[in-house]
Order: C-alpha cells, then structure tokens, then sequence
C-alpha cells in the first residue's frame, strides 16, 4: 500500500480537479474533458510501450491516429453503390497490381542476391508500377468522386457497427507500423523520430487528398454511434422518468404544475448528453482497463524483462540471444496498434472524421508532452501523463485568462496590451505545454510517475 | 520558336520557383546541420525559431514602416534584418543559457536533447503566437516585379511570358552571398576551423585547445543569422504564417539529411535537391509537350506525375529512399 501511496494520491488529485470542473463549470465540460482524457491516456500507453519498454521514438503517432480514424470510417459508414458500380472495378484492379507488385518485388528480392542491377529493377519496376496505377485507377477515380460529390463522392464503409472499427484501427495501425519498422528502425534514435514524423506527414497527405477512399478534407460527417442518440433519449419514458428521480427534491420546490414541466424538459435535455457521454466513459474505460491489464501483464512477464534488458543495453542482449531486430519491430507494431485503436475511438466519439485536423503539434508532440510528464515506462504513469496534460491543455485557457486579468488588474478595460494578451489566450496552452515539458525534463526527468521496477 | 517558348515555360514555372524556394530551405538545412554537427542534436524547434527570426524582422519593419523610413524600390525588411539578427542571437543565447547548456553538461544523450527542443519549440510557437498572432502577415514593400510577365512578351515577342519578381531574385543573391561567406568563415578562418574540428572529434578537440564555450556561443551566432535570414526570405517570398514555418521544418529536415546531416555543403544542395524534385514531380506538363511535340501527338491529360498535394510527399519519400540506401546522405555526412 505504502509504495502505491504517491500513485493514488496523484490520480485523487487528478480525478478531484475533474469533479471541480464539474461543479463549478458544468458536468458536460467535466465529462467531455474526461472522455478525451481517456482517449488520449490510450494514446500515451502506445506511445509509452515503444518509448518506455523499449527505447523507440516513434513521432509518427498522428499518421496511426489518422489511420485508426480511418478505420471508424470504413467499417461503418454504409456503402455507397453507385460508387461501386461506378469505379468499383477499377479500383479493384489497381488494388491487383499493388498486391502483384509487392509480390513481383519480393520474388526478386528472395531470388537475386543484392547487386546494383537489383536495386536498379526494383526501382524501375516501383516507378512504372506507380505510373501504371496511376493511369489505370484515374477514370475510376474520376467517376467515383463525380457520384453525388456533396454528399458522398467516395466509396463507402462496410456498414457495421462502429465499435468493430477500434479492433480494425488497431491493425491498420500496425500494418502501418511493420512496413515503417521494415524501413525505418535500423536508424539512430533520433534519426527514427525525424524519419516517423515525414511519413506520418506522408499518410496524412493520401488521407487528405484521396477522396474516393476518405472524402478527403470534405470530411465524413454523421457516423453511427455505439451509443443512444440525445433526441431518441429525450423522448424515452424510462430515461424521463429517470432523471425525474434524480432530481425529484429539485422539482418538488416548484409548485406550478406547468413550471415544473418546463423545468424537467431542461433537465431531461442536460441529462440526455450527459448520459451519452457517459456510455462513452464506460466504453473507453473499459478498454483502458483492458489495456491496463495487459501491458501490466506484459511489463512483468518474461518478454518484458527482454524488453527492458534491450532498452537498456543491446549489445548485451544481442550477446545473450535475443533477437533485437524482431523484439524491435514487435514493440514498434504492438505500440501503433493501441495507438490506431485510440484514434478510431475519437472518431467514434466525434461522429465525424475530419483529415485536415490531424496536426503534429497535437496528435504527437502533445502525446509525446504527456509521455514524459506523465512518466516512461511506468503505465500508471502514461495513464496520469494522459490526463494531466490533456486537463491543462483544456483548461490551459481559463487558467490565462485569471491570471491576465490578475496581473493587468491595474490598467484600464481598454489598454491596447491587455485587449492584445486576452485575444491571445488561446495560444497560452503552448507557452504552458512547453514550460511544463522543459520544467519537467530538467527537475523530474522520469516524469511524475517514475518507472518502478519490483524484483519479485 | 516553340522550343524556345517551351524552355521560358519551364524556366517561369520550375526553375525560378524551384529555385527560390531551394535558397530558402537551403538556409534553414544549414542551419539544422550545424546544430546537429556542433551541438549534436536534431533541433525541432527549427521552424519555429525562424518564425520568431521573422517575426521580429516584421515588427521592425513595421516601426520603421511608421518612421517614414523605406529603402525606395527594395524591401524595408532588407534594413529591418540586421536588428532582427540581434534579437535573435539574444534569443538563441538565452535559451541555451537557460535549456541546453543543463543537459549539454551533463553530457545527456541526444534524444534527451532533441525532446528538450521540442519545449523549446512550444514555448517559441506560443510566444511567436501571443505577440504577433497566427495568421498570416505581408510585409514586402517596394516594387514586386523586375520584370512583368506581360512586358517580357511584349519585349520578345514569344507566347510565354517571364515574371521574375525582385523577391525571388533578393532571395537567391542573399543565399549567394551568405552561403559563401559561411563557406569562407568555416574552411579559412581559425575559428570556422575548430568548429569543423569540434565537430569531427570532440575531444581531440578539447585536448588541442579549442575552448568548447567559445563554439558554442559562436554556433548559435550563426544559427541565429541564417534562421532570421531564411525566415525573412520565405515571409517576403510567400507570406508570413506560424503555422506554415512550422511545417516548413520537415522538408528543411528532409534536405539536411539528404545532403548528409552534419555537412553544411551538402545542406545547401540538399535543400535544392529537395525544392526541384518537388516541383519537378508535382508539376503539370500538358502545355510544354504542347510546345514540343507536334499538334497530333498533343496529350489530353494534364502529364503530371503526382499531384500538387503530394509535394510534402515527394520530399518526405525522397529522404526515406536516401536513408534506406545512403544513410549518411549523399555527400558523406555523419554515418547515422
């Protein structure tokens, strides 16, 4: 109990400035910030398995996020088949040659032992292969995008439910991740980073810009949800009856008949949306736990011993039979799949799925803040990063706006400053990410939660 | 006559932007290289310094904007630069006094370093935010064009025209000038020298004399000039945007590595590397074949390899091939 001690005592605080928001702002703001809190702790467990169990800097998180996002749009939203019909088939045939170019590639690879006339062919045999694509998928391309561009203009999902998406987003994730841990891993440290962060760039860019798949930055609104609809739930006799339960010493207090019918309709639709957001908690929660278990599990077993012993020293490792390269590639895989699983379940709260909004600043470097205040290698510890950072980057304006009107006090409502410094509140959040992060790595460099490692 | 007009078609629209654009980068690569050589680690606040660089260049501009004080037909901005310059090493300066220098002492590894910039690059970005606001600012001032694409026509009487604007022209002469004072400080000058030195080995260095303080401070003196100049450059040329120099790190990345990170000549040409294949791949070649191939050959499409949202793409993939098969890059710079 008494070596937990410093662990609960932060996560009370945590959960106490969460309850606080909720009474003194509103239980939606609470509960919303909460949900992201969730997402985002899910996204530092990824982050936190490559960088704390093995030493991998991946700042490619943004392109898993965007790839998982994806995913939630493939597999629910119906398919669209006009579409189909349209350039279904040419699609299908560029998809052919992809899968017979990869194979073409591979066959040269394993028959011809490496040689300049080798690497040559492969290239020549990748541009003309892109070439070939190009020109073969442009009219299905073409077509597709003409269907009903306003609202559709891609090719659709699978239509199934959308929590299928978050299994989905994890393998698009790590299908992502074995071809850049292929490329990718043999590099330096931060050779890796600067190498994962273009390529997330990259899979952002085809988000972005191939709209038979995606829709591109016409964005996907409108995707089912895994919970109940607000307007289905206010005209629901159990959820009415519900809330009036709730709040029956409130509207006990008002006598008129008609007052009181007003007063619960304005409860009823408070209570709607707090009610899904909460379905959306106890979702998250629950695979937040699940993963919790997991990487608790995995942390103490065997492998993750293997894990540690790479991180902290390959050579030896190496010396001692284990395989680097293929530990590497695993972790770099396992990591970007929670990752995809995180952003899948963004969008799945969001409901819509918006490429243009997948940023660096906030899908990596703002998840890469929460790994290293919150404490590598300790799972507790990404799960705390998660929160903490994400609370500070909402509230991040708030907390400016007191302290500017504190510190101009002084000066007339109208000084050109404070005018200037209140327009600007927004741009605080940086100014605290950062300070936090320098603060943080030079008077706590293992974060707030440091690793613990328990011999048992 | 129609070759010719095929030849100004690509020299207006690759050749001029590509490599305007290359000059711009190419500044912002060195930059990073000499960080990376010296200080030995990868600056992500890069971007964002050089806004900050500009933004300053734009606030004095500004001021002087208000004095009535302007350079006639150049920019003001050119006369608002050596100010900023200043700024910007007191800038520098102090972020190293009070950020890096803690780790560079303790002899932290790299990567510790490179996360320790990537706070450095929030509080930049924030600060660059709060003063000057993120959207987009124009500062150029004084005549735009040196030559009109309508005056050339009407000048040579081909069907292309020739726009040459005195951005891109300022742009390429100041990288001119810069880069070969650079060239001459590093290679003749004692001081360039036992940077090279420090450089290749730190501690025959040290054991030779060189004092470690002393490069520092002079590496961040040069960082600071090239990150204001590269910044002003690329905010007179397009315009000014925080969010765009932020972005603007990754293919001034990409260049480093290219041209071998840690080897500030292959920086320069990295960066030219990087801007041509971006332009070449993403640009559209209908009306050039039109020049060149006779009427009935006249392709329908647009004869563009990749499209123009790909251009961070191309870069991007560039710098993947260069590491799978060169790692050091293709002028020999530090083996990764």
């Amino acid at each position: 109990m008494r070596k937990n001690l410093n662990v609960i005592a932060a996560y009370s605080i945590m959960m106490a400035l969460i309850i606080l928001v909720g009474i003194f702002q509103s239980w939606n703001i609470a509960l919303s910030i909460f949900n992201l809190c969730l997402i985002s702790a899910v996204m530092t467990m990824g982050a936190n398995i490559q960088w704390g169990y093995a030493g991998l800097i991946n700042f490619g998180i943004m392109g898993y996020t965007a790839l998982g996002g994806l995913a939630a749009v493939l597999i629910s939203v119906d398919p669209v088949q006009e579409a189909w019909s349209a350039g279904g088939f040419d699609i299908l045939m560029s998809l052919w040659l992809i899968i017979a170019m990869v194979l073409i590639i591979r066959f040269i690879l394993k028959r011809f032992n490496k040689s300049k006339i080798r690497t040559y062919s492969i290239g020549v045999i990748i541009i003309s292969g892109i070439l070939l694509i190009r020109f073969s998928a442009e009219p299905g391309i073409e077509a597709i995008e003409a269907v009903n561009p306003a609202k559709t203009g891609f090719l659709g999902g699978f239509g199934l439910p959308i929590i299928f998406s978050w299994i989905v987003g994890a393998f698009f994730a790590g299908g992502l991740a074995f071809i850049i841990g292929k490329v990718a891993l043999g590099l330096r440290a931060d050779y890796l980073a600067i190498a994962t962060l273009l390529i997330s760039e990259i899979v952002i860019a085809i988000i972005k810009h191939e709209d038979w798949l995606t829709r591109g930055v016409k964005n996907v609104i409108g995707l089912k949800r895994p919970a109940p609809y607000e307007v289905d739930l206010q005209s629901t006799d159990w959820f009415i009856n519900l809330v009036e339960k709730f709040n029956s010493g409130k509207l006990e207090l008002i006598s008129n008949l008609s007052d009181r019918q007003a007063a619960l309709n304005q409860l009823v639709i408070e209570g709607s949306s707090i009610f899904v957001k909460l379905c959306y908690s106890g979702l998250f929660l629950t695979v937040v736990i699940i993963l919790l278990i997991l990487t608790q599990k995995a942390l103490y077993s065997p492998w993750g011993r293997m894990m540690r012993a790479i991180r902290d020293n390959e050579e030896a490792a190496n010396a001692m039979g284990k395989n680097v390269v293929k530990q590497h590639l695993l972790i770099f895989i396992l990591g970007s799949a929670i990752v995809g699983i995180a952003g899948a379940m963004l969008v799945t709260q969001d409901g819509l799925f918006t490429p243009g909004s997948y940023r660096p600043m906030r899908y990596t470097f703002l998840i890469w803040v929460m790994v290293i205040v919150g404490g590598s290698g300790n799972n507790f510890g990404a799960i705390l990063g998660g929160f903490a950072v994400w609370f500070l980057w909402i509230e991040a304006a708030p907390i400016a706006l007191f302290l500017i009107n504190f510190f101009t006090a002084g000066m007339p409502e109208t000084h050109s400053l404070k005018l200037h410094l209140i327009e600007s509140v927004p741009y605080f959040r940086f100014l605290m990410m950062g300070l936090g992060l320098l603060l943080i790595m030079r008077y706590r460099p293992k974060g707030i939660l440091p690793e613990k490692i328990e011999i048992k | 006559m129609d070759f010719l007009n095929a030849l100004i078609l690509l020299l207006n629209y690759i050749f001029i932007p590509a490599l305007t654009y290359g000059s711009q980068l190419a500044l912002g690569a060195i930059f990073v290289t000499l960080i990376y050589g010296i200080l030995r680690f990868a600056n992500f606040a890069t971007g964002d310094m050089m806004s900050f660089g500009t933004m300053v260049t734009i606030l004095f501009t500004w001021y002087f904007q208000s004095l009535g004080i302007s350079l006639g037909v150049l920019p003001t901005a050119l006369l608002a630069i050596p100010f900023a310059i200043f700024f910007m090493i007191l800038y520098m300066l102090s972020i190293d006094k009070f950020v890096f220098k803690y780790y560079r002492a303790n002899k932290s590894p790299p990567v510790q370093l490179a996360m320790v910039s990537i706070g450095v690059m929030f509080v930049t970005q924030a600060v660059v935010r709060i003063i000057i606001g993120p959207s987009d600012q124009r500062f150029f001032d004084g005549e735009k064009f040196i030559i009109k694409a309508r005056e050339f026509k009407e000048m040579t009487g081909f069907n292309e025209g020739l726009a040459l604007k005195s951005t891109q022209v300022i742009t390429v002469l100041v990288t001119i000038i810069l880069v070969s004072l650079l060239f001459w400080f590093l290679n003749k000058t004692k001081t360039g020298k036992s940077m090279k030195a420090y450089s290749d080995n730190e501690d025959l260095a040290l054991l030779s004399g060189i004092d470690p303080k002393k490069i520092v401070i002079i590496t961040w003196i040069i960082a600071g000039i090239l990150a204001t100049i590269g910044g002003a450059l690329y905010g007179l040329d397009k315009s000014f945007k925080p969010f765009t120099y932020f972005n603007n790190m990754l293919p001034i990345f990409a260049a480093a590595i290219v041209g071998g990170i840690g080897n500030p000549f292959g920086a320069f040409l990295g960066g030219y590397v990087i801007a041509f294949s971006e332009i070449f791949l993403t640009y559209a070649y209908k009306k050039f074949f039109m020049y060149i191939l006779p009427e009935s050959m006249e392709p329908e499409s647009l004869v563009q390899l990749l499209s123009t949202d790909y251009k961070f793409a191309v870069s991007f993939s560039i710098l993947v091939i260069v590491l799978l098969y060169r790692p050091s890059g293709i002028f020999k710079g530090k083996v990764l």
